[in-house]
């Protein structure tokens, strides 16, 4: 037992947390008692120093940090690589420093919160079904719907992204690990931390955090203690991904394999490239919105109190300033399945590769000039208005020119519309009609009657389950055989897309019309008139989320016993599908040359990598994609 | 390649089918689309203008979201994969510098012209209101309104918003807690009700009738009940009522046992709509009045040794102290204004007789 304790792992975590509360609650009550502060023992006191300093001690006992504090105090440290690559299940509940190890950890992680956000999501529309109260008071349901949001977007959309790309992305460049392999474990285990934090909060006094997953001051400041729990949870999700957009850029800058130009990179990597710039300048910001709401709550610093010179606006402008650009953050991996998926499946190469590449870039540059498009009712000045305006109308100019060239990617491909390309497809015209209520939502005068309307929760959930969620189930079906070395059930991935494409489309639209006419969101209770819709969208949401329970029995049964997957099931150019599924502990035995473009299909004789002899590549660098432009 | 006519080119022929499907099917989308009853009532100058717009806006969305679905249909169904090509690839086609500049010029010149058009209607929206403009006072707090102008008889403050037809107002939004929003949908506009700063924008009602006032930013627990309503009417019958409510109030006439303890029974059950009372009922539970609410404590314990006079100073004044387990700031704290003191009095004795059996 003692051997045990001494060992990185769970026991350990567990005897450092205990230890971690025991810290807290000395520092708490002897900073209290030498400022002679009456009571001694605070509960909130304690609490708000326990979430900050609690997790920092279970990462240090599940073993974080071990080979960095070995280093530092100059003892001996080993590379054996003793914690990577896993050999049986239970090295997937260890510290690991193997990319496929952690892109595995953070899919399921992230998949286990989409079904507790899911779950929440029903309980909404159970409430919602119809007017009056049905199950929960208002408290527990602006908890309910503030977790939801909270959850699906920085325990899921965010960090699945992150688990794909920590998967494929260095086998796509041609890298035999992330650059920077202990601080991704780090950046992993991160999460569960947030997400357990997240959920807790339904057990603090006075209830779960219910400001909305925005948590706008002074409404965050004033709300119980488990406000805080947001507010703190919020700081550890946001380390993680700046960690790990840290160390995607540097992966991606300078890790790829010799031939690998970046205009021979397929579109996941820009697209991965373009994402991480965006965490990396814009979640400090979150970060710091989120500490301003902990000073004024736990210190009384005034940064959000009027009567003291406080300035409530403030925090809705630093905090768009990350939460518009995290829109892209939750879109821009997307783009890069996207592409991935079309070019293989229909056999063709991605239609205006630079331009697509560039319009990413585009992207990223717009997506910081438009934060204020949230604010367009808000109290600022007006002037702000019109230019918030027009950058946010432009930015329908590089989605646009994605989506249309998507759609010639298809044009006289060879194509197999099997489950991921149904998703692929799907989201291209999904995507299309949450663009189009995008720009609508940018014209300011419709934006100031739709404004915290469902018409406002119909377009994101238009861009982000529409949107990021067909992506995602992409990106999915494509890579398990190359995770897991099986097939999925092609049937049941069908029926799950039908019947989400379906009732996602008979949830979520009914909720621009009850918008426009007049329904504001986050009500547990509504007028009559918005009674019938919003059962019909209730019934529907219930079979949406059914569907979801087909996927999780098939990746289930087929992780344990589905079909062999060769290599390379699609017949895919790019490098990850030319190693076995799954790829040996170090990706490759040898570091291939890169000699092409990545989307070569129909080119006689194509390739875009090698891996036999390491001679440098014999064709001249450019002839890949980019170079071929002219019809 | 035998058996491989479906991969030719797409003819002229292919191009004017698919051309009519996307007219035709954009007429057909535009015509559902505006067929259907969007907005509410048109209650204010501007409403006709922004509904407009949207008009505007679906025209020029359907045919694109139409566009991009039958090229995406037509491509899959043309170009699927058949038996036997398995091993097939596509043509190696890799742009078309030409396509690519119209697909970025198109949604310019749109993006343009209909962020012109949204400028100048937002320009004559937030127009600086005429001098004299008759000015409302908006004051947001949890979970109530409270609606304050000038009449000739002094300052008149009311929990219901009353205005007269056809004169332009100017709304001054304020809170006094956290955020709202102050939203009448009939008239189209909204604001943020912000702590600190005084928030604004002027329109003139055009319909007579009764509209809701919704608040539509998230402002706590009541949120989904911090609505109200908004009366407009001729400007006689607006200035009679300002004139009776700028009146100070006269002593209400001694009601008797039995009509007493009704109207405490209806305070307690409905509130006062007029004034915006909040039903007690709509978050207390009480056995005698019937009610199940659990949004505050239940009534038959949490006031099982209070008296009168302390039943009375919990209603007007919520705040001072609150029961275990319950935040501060939930119930409103504005019964004192939005009732008589009639009212007041029949109430607290309905209660106090109720939670102690007496009655």
């Amino acid at each position: 037992m003692a051997a045990k304790i001494r060992q990185p792992g769970w026991y350990r975590a567990l005897a450092f947390s205990i230890l971690g509360v025991l810290v807290c609650l000395g520092l708490s009550t002897g900073l209290r008692a030498a400022f002679t502060v009456d009571p001694v023992y605070d509960g909130e006191a304690f609490l708000q120093i326990a979430l900050l300093m609690v997790p920092l001690f279970f990462l240090g006992g599940i073993g974080c940090f071990d080979y960095w504090l070995r280093w530092a105090s100059g003892r001996t440290v080993v590379d054996d690589h003793a914690d990577h690559g896993a050999k049986s299940w239970r090295d997937y509940f260890k510290v690991n420093t193997d990319h496929k190890v952690i892109g595995i950890q953070y899919i399921v992680v992230s998949m286990f919160f989409m079904f507790a956000g899911g779950l929440m999501a029903m309980l909404v529309r159970a409430e919602l079904a119809a007017p009056g109260r049905q199950f929960v008071d208002p408290n527990t349901y602006n908890g309910v719907f503030s977790i939801h949001a909270t959850l699906l977007i920085f325990l899921f959309v965010i960090p699945v992204f992150a688990g794909i790309a920590n998967y494929v992305l260095p086998l796509m460049i041609g890298a035999p690990d992330m650059a920077f392999p202990r601080l991704n474990a780090l950046s992993f285990w991160m999460l569960p931390v947030a997400g357990t934090m997240m959920l807790l909060s339904f057990l603090a006094p006075g209830g779960s955090f219910a400001a909305g997953w925005t948590a706008y001051a002074p409404l965050s400041v004033d709300a119980p203690i488990g406000q805080a729990f947001f507010t703190i949870a919020v700081q550890f999700a946001g380390a993680s991904s700046i960690a790990t957009a840290l160390n995607f850029l540097v992966t991606i800058i300078t890790m790829r394999a010799p031939g690998m130009t970046f205009f021979r990179m397929p579109l996941l990597v820009w697209a991965n490239f373009s994402t991480s710039l965006l965490v990396v300048i814009a979640t400090p910001f979150i970060a710091a919105s989120q500490f301003m709401v902990l000073l004024d709550r736990a210190l009384g610093f005034n940064f959000f109190n009027p009567a003291n010179g406080g300035d409530v606006l403030m925090y809705q402008h630093v905090f768009w300033f990350y939460s518009h650009p995290a829109v892209y953050i939750m879109l821009l991996p997307g783009f890069g399945i996207i592409s991935e998926v079309l070019a293989t499946r229909a056999r063709k190469p991605v239609f205006g590769y630079r331009m697509m590449a560039f319009s990413l870039l585009a992207i990223v540059l717009l997506g910081f000039t438009v934060w204020a498009h949230h604010m367009f009712v808000s109290g600022m000045s007006d002037w702000i208005r019109i230019p918030m305006m027009i950058t946010t109308a432009i930015i329908a100019i590089p989605t646009g020119i994605k989506i249309f060239s998507w759609v010639a990617t298809l044009w006289r491909g060879v194509i197999k519309m099997d489950t991921p390309m149904l998703w692929a497809v799907g989201f291209i015209s999904m995507f299309t009609l949450g663009g189009i209520s995008g720009v609508m939502l940018a014209m300011v005068p419709l934006d100031i009657h739709v404004s915290d309307t469902y018409f406002i929760v119909a377009h994101i959930h238009y861009v982000l389950f529409g949107g990021s969620m067909f992506t995602i189930m992409a990106g999915i079906y494509f890579w398990f055989p190359k995770m897991t070395g099986r097939m999925f059930n092609e049937r049941l991935g069908k029926i799950h897309f039908w019947l989400t494409f379906i009732f996602f489309n008979v949830t979520f639209a009914p909720m621009h019309l009850i918008g426009v006419q007049g329904m504001p969101r986050r009500v547990s209770d509504y007028a009559d008139q918005f009674a019938t819709w919003n059962l019909v969208i209730s019934i529907s949401s219930f079979i949406l989320g059914f569907a979801s329970l087909i996927f999780l029995y098939n990746m289930i049964t087929s992780w344990r016993s589905g079909p062999k997957a060769g290599s390379n099931p699609w017949n895919s150019l790019t490098i990850e599908w030319q190693v076995s599924s799954p790829p040996p502990i170090f990706n490759f035995d040898a570091i291939p040359s890169v000699v092409g473009g990545p989307y070569e299909y129909g080119v006689p004789g194509a390739v875009h990598a090698v891996f036999n002899d390491t001679k440098p590549d014999p064709l001249p660098v450019g002839a890949g994609a980019g170079a071929a432009e002219a019809d | 390649m035998t058996g491989q006519s479906h991969r030719g080119a797409v003819t002229a022929k292919n191009w004017i089918v698919l051309l009519a499907i996307i007219v035709v099917a954009s007429a057909i989308g535009i015509a559902f689309m505006l067929a259907l009853r969007w907005f509410p009532e048109q209650g204010s100058n501007v409403a006709p203008d922004i509904d407009t717009f949207w008009d505007v806006l679906v025209i020029v969305s359907v045919p694109i979201f139409v566009a991009v679905t039958t090229m995406l249909l037509f491509s899959v169904w043309r170009w699927r994969q058949r038996p036997g090509e398995e091993d097939l690839d596509g043509p190696p086609i890799h742009g078309s510098t030409k396509l690519e500049v119209i697909w970025t010029i198109v949604p310019t010149i749109i993006i343009a012209a209909l962020t012109t058009y949204a400028a100048i209607l937002l320009v004559d929206i937030q127009a600086a209101p005429a001098k004299g403009t008759r000015v409302v006072n908006v004051n947001g707090v949890q979970f109530a309104w409270d609606f304050e102008t000038q009449t000739p008889d002094g300052p008149v403050k009311t929990a219901k918003l009353y205005l007269p037809i056809n004169e332009p107002v100017k709304f001054n939004v304020r809170s006094k807690d956290v955020i709202h929003d102050f939203w009448v949908p009939a008239f189209r506009l909204k604001v943020d009700a912000v702590p600190g700063i005084t928030t604004t924008y002027n329109l003139t009602p055009t319909k007579l009738g009764t509209f809701d006032v919704v608040c539509a930013e998230l402002c706590g627990l009541g949120h989904a009940y911090m609505r109200q309503t908004v009366t407009v009417m001729t400007r006689e019958r607006y200035d009679a009522m300002m004139a009776r409510l700028a009146a100070p109030a006269g002593t209400p006439a001694p009601a008797t046992d039995g009509a007493a303890a009704d109207l405490g029974k209806t305070m307690f059950v409905a509130g006062n709509p007029a004034t915006g009372a909040t039903a007690c009922g709509a978050c207390h539970t009480m056995k005698a009045a019937g009610t199940t609410a659990a949004t505050g404590p239940n009534l038959d314990e949490a006031l099982k040794t209070a008296n009168a006079a302390a039943i009375t100073e919990m209603i007007v004044d919520p705040n001072k102290q609150v029961a275990a387990g319950y935040s501060k700031g939930i119930m409103p704290a504005n019964y004192a204004t939005t009732m008589t003191k009639a009212q007041l009095a029949a109430l607290v004795k309905y209660i106090d007789q109720s939670v102690h059996g007496k009655g």
